[in-house]
């Protein structure tokens, strides 16, 4: 009796499996997979004890354009470009490069010193360091033992 | 309308050739224009600069590698990526004949930009059909 109790659990157990082979069948073939979010730019972002750095691919931006803003445990990162300006008579063979403006917002794990947050922007790359707000740095708490 | 894939590409067969360093590659997204003498050509490579990027032009097959050292911090972790490092390589075939000799090439906030100098036009030539 027990028997097909047991199987059908064993059928359960596989359906996780059977709805992901699923989804990756529809992503295969529908052809809108994207590898990575749209949002621009692409970030990655490091965590460290005091502090975290952001960074984020930016090639051709203007520095002194760009804006890093902070709200609270939010940030929020605008720029753009501009496209190349072409005379009379000179044309596109391809044009793949984006241009125009942007604006990312994200949220941090801890509140930030806002006034201690450091940018640098070199080969296109933009590197954004937050440190972690003073109140906020976790405290030890120290047992004593009775 | 499409929507525009603003993020960068791997190459799915860089060059046709393996490569020695086991390393991802990507494939610049370029803007080529022309104009009356020349064929500029931009390329999104950010993490290169001047001395990590090679321009090769062999025949009419103009090739770009950048090279870009992965970026790390020792006392933090990774905690969340949307991108990845690798190198840089594409090769276009140029439509026209190019001084080779004038080739200026600049790299700046990681976009690289060459200026390719169109050739002095070979002058046209009747060629006399002899017969058998």
């Amino acid at each position: 009796m027990f028997g097909p109790v047991w199987r059908f659990g064993r059928i359960v157990d596989l359906m996780p499996e059977v709805q992901r082979l699923q989804r990756e069948m529809n992503r295969l073939f529908s052809g809108v997979s994207q590898p990575f979010s749209q949002d621009f730019p692409a970030i990655n972002v490091w965590s460290g004890e005091k502090e975290i750095i952001v960074s984020a691919e930016l090639p051709g931006a203007d520095p002194d354009g760009m804006d890093i803003s902070v709200v609270g445990e939010s940030m929020t990162l605008s720029g753009g470009r501009n496209p190349e300006a072409l005379k009379e008579g000179e044309n596109y063979h391809r044009q793949e490069r984006s241009s125009g403006r942007f604006s990312r917002t994200l949220q941090l794990p801890f509140r930030v010193d806002a006034a201690n947050i450091a940018a640098r922007y070199g080969n296109g790359i933009l590197h954004i360091t937050l440190p972690r707000a003073e109140a906020d740095k976790p405290r030890k708490i120290s047992i004593k033992a009775e | 309308m499409k929507e525009p894939n603003l993020q960068k590409q791997t190459a799915s067969n860089p060059a046709e050739m393996e490569r020695t360093r086991n390393r991802k590659v990507y494939v610049p997204r370029v803007d080529i224009y022309e104009t009356k003498e020349s064929i500029v050509l931009l390329a999104d490579m950010p993490g290169v600069d001047e001395g990590s990027v090679d321009i090769m032009l062999e025949k009419n097959v103009l090739t770009i590698n950048g090279t870009v050292e992965p970026v790390g911090f020792p006392e933090h972790n990774l905690v969340y990526a949307e991108y990845d490092t690798g190198d840089y390589q594409r090769a276009f075939t140029l439509p026209e004949e190019i001084d080779q000799n004038k080739i200026e090439a600049t790299v700046k906030n990681g976009v690289l930009r060459v200026v390719l100098q169109k050739a002095e036009k070979s002058k046209a030539r009747k060629i006399a059909i002899k017969a058998a």
